[in-house]
């Protein structure tokens, strides 16, 4: 416990420039390798954008920062993955508070068949948080920072499962937000979404930048170009180029790079 | 040309086929119905169910049976619900999948087609002798929930499994703990399906006589249980004791009682299906 509390007082004192870091990481599903050896250094408060062809690793990579990969049958690693400095595939690190200072938005929303309410309080509650007037609170709080407040105020009893797709996803980042973690893993959080919506959540993301450290993964080089500071292209299983996205989109160091950026594949 | 029209042709004839299949069925069901009611409506009446036993037929009412069947009803779902849902969170969520995981679901599946008659005497030998119950309700309560657990296991399981897994990646990546998980999305998500998984085999249970007979359980009893450890009698034991008596009165008892056992069993499959309908309308 005291271990934990100066931990805190380290995060706080030295503002690190890199939140996320890779050192030698590789992933196997039984036998297959599907990450061959990564470094990298994901700066803090930035958007990072991770881009590839499917099947590149993209997804793995990225759920090595939550450890949601743990429950993965045939999942092994090697190398450490630090977040503030501290690796969070060591023995003694509590999954679950690491899950909420690291939180996650998956490719298809996947609010839980519970009221719009319930939903974005229960990363509180399963926290033990009971205050009736806080939760209202932060509730509110987290839906009108994914500006889907106005629409769903006087519904917050009913189903999240009757909210279209794009609003569904706004309150997947809602209730990620109520639980205020500093890092925000986006595994193609719009690729499931119409372009309107996509619009709307790509704005959210610009907004998020000032307060969190965000990675997200993409199929859409528009999108990447949009919305990432820095942008990485994965294929098959390696990091071939991380770049600032201005650089890697227009002046590519690596041949492999420009060939998918230009659609000559994936 | 010819193959279409073939296969068309066999198209009505497999449809022709099965409509008289399914007309047989109905029309055996509505005779055997009809027979019955016909027999046993006029019998019943408020005495007929707050009557106790008698060797007079016309005196001779179901009490004792009927409140031994909602003991041992009322009992093994103690039993077996706590321990049915457990055993199906365990192998849905926290088994590692492997062989030995794979033996534990073929030989549950396997257990809910052993013949009831095997668990009564499982249940004479465990349950009334090694643990002394004697034939009580509690020994058949146990009895009966041994027999219907696979059946409450494998519901629950596909409950579980239906929960979509972005459900539980959802809780996950919100710092949830595997137990919060189950408490607080799959369960209350599957809670319908469960719950018409343990119905179904209720009612299951409710017609159940053979493992009964076999642990002792009494055909003709003068009182109701008061207490877990009190002898007792269900109704299908009751009919089954009317039926073969000569006297032509406990025909017409026994036809009663058979409604009686119908209305109990009809009233649990509408329940569940009434549970079934209301869940898939909240997942959906
Ligand atoms: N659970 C798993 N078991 C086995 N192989 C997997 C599993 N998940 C992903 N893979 C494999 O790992 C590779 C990378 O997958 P993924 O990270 O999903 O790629 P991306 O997100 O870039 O499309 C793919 O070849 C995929 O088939
Ligand atoms: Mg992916």
């Amino acid at each position: 416990m005291t271990q934990q509390v100066n931990d805190n007082i380290v995060d706080k004192s030295i503002k690190r420039v890199h939140k996320l870091e890779a050192k030698g990481v590789k992933v196997f599903y039984d036998d297959f390798e599907a990450i061959k050896g990564i470094d990298m250094q994901i700066k803090a408060n930035k958007v990072t954008a991770f881009i590839g062809p499917s099947g590149c690793g993209k997804s793995t990579f990225l759920r090595l920062f939550n450890r949601m990969n743990d429950y993965v049958d045939g999942f092994r690693m090697e190398g450490e993955i630090l977040i503030d400095g501290e690796n969070i595939y060591k023995k003694k690190v509590n999954v679950e508070q690491l899950r909420k200072q690291v939180g996650m938005v998956f490719q298809k929303p996947n609010p839980f068949p519970k009221s719009i309410y319930e939903n974005v309080a229960y990363g509180l509650k399963i926290q033990g948080i009971k205050d009736k007037k806080y939760l209202k609170e932060k509730v509110e709080d987290s839906l009108k920072q994914v500006a889907l407040w106005d629409e769903v105020k006087d519904d917050l009893n009913k189903s999240a499962m009757a909210l279209s797709g794009g609003q569904q996803q706004r309150l997947c980042i809602a209730r990620t937000l109520a639980v205020e973690p500093s890092i925000i893993l986006m595994d193609e959080p719009t690729s499931a979404l119409d372009p309107l919506s996509t619009a709307k959540i790509e704005e959210l993301i610009y907004e998020l930048k000032q307060k969190y450290t965000i990675v997200i993964v993409t199929h859409n080089m528009q999108q990447a170009g949009r919305i990432s500071d820095y942008t990485a292209f994965f294929y098959l299983g390696e990091l071939i180029e991380y770049d600032k996205s201005k650089k890697l989109f227009t002046n590519p160091e690596k041949q492999q790079t420009e060939n998918y950026i230009t659609g000559r594949f994936g | 040309m010819n193959n279409i029209k073939a296969n068309r042709l066999k198209d009505q004839i497999f449809k022709f086929w099965g409509i008289a299949c399914t007309l047989l069925g109905l029309v055996l069901l509505a005779i055997f119905i009809g027979s019955i009611l016909i027999d046993g409506l006029q019998r019943i009446d408020w005495d007929f169910i707050t009557s106790l036993p008698s060797r007079k037929a016309e005196r001779a009412g179901i009490y004792t049976a009927l409140m031994g069947s909602v003991w041992v009803l009322v009992l093994t779902t103690i039993i077996a619900l706590p321990l049915g849902i457990a055993a199906a969170i365990y192998l849905e969520e926290y088994a590692r999948k492997g062989k030995l995981s794979s033996l534990l679901e073929v030989n549950i599946s396997n257990l809910a087609g052993v013949p009831s008659i095997i668990y009564g005497l499982l249940g004479l030998e465990i349950f009334v002798r090694i643990l002394e119950m004697g034939s009580s309700v509690l020994a058949g309560s146990f009895t009966l929930a041994l027999l219907i657990l696979p059946i409450v296991i494998v519901s629950t399981r596909e409950a579980i499994k239906a929960v979509p897994q972005s459900v539980r990646d959802g809780s996950f990546a919100l710092g949830a703990s595997k137990w919060q998980t189950v408490a607080r999305q799959l369960l209350p998500a599957s809670f319908g399906g469960i719950l018409t998984g343990v119905i179904l085999a209720l009612s299951r249970a409710v017609g159940e006589t053979a493992p009964l007979i076999v642990i002792g359980a009494l055909t003709y009893v003068p009182f109701a249980p008061e207490s877990p450890m009190d002898e007792f009698s269900v109704l299908p034991i009751q009919i089954f004791n009317w039926i073969s008596r000569p006297q032509e009165g406990f025909e017409v008892n026994a036809a009663a009682a058979i409604i009686i056992l119908l209305l109990i069993t009809f009233l649990m499959n509408g329940i569940a299906v009434f549970f079934r309908n209301k869940w898939q309308k909240k997942l959906g």
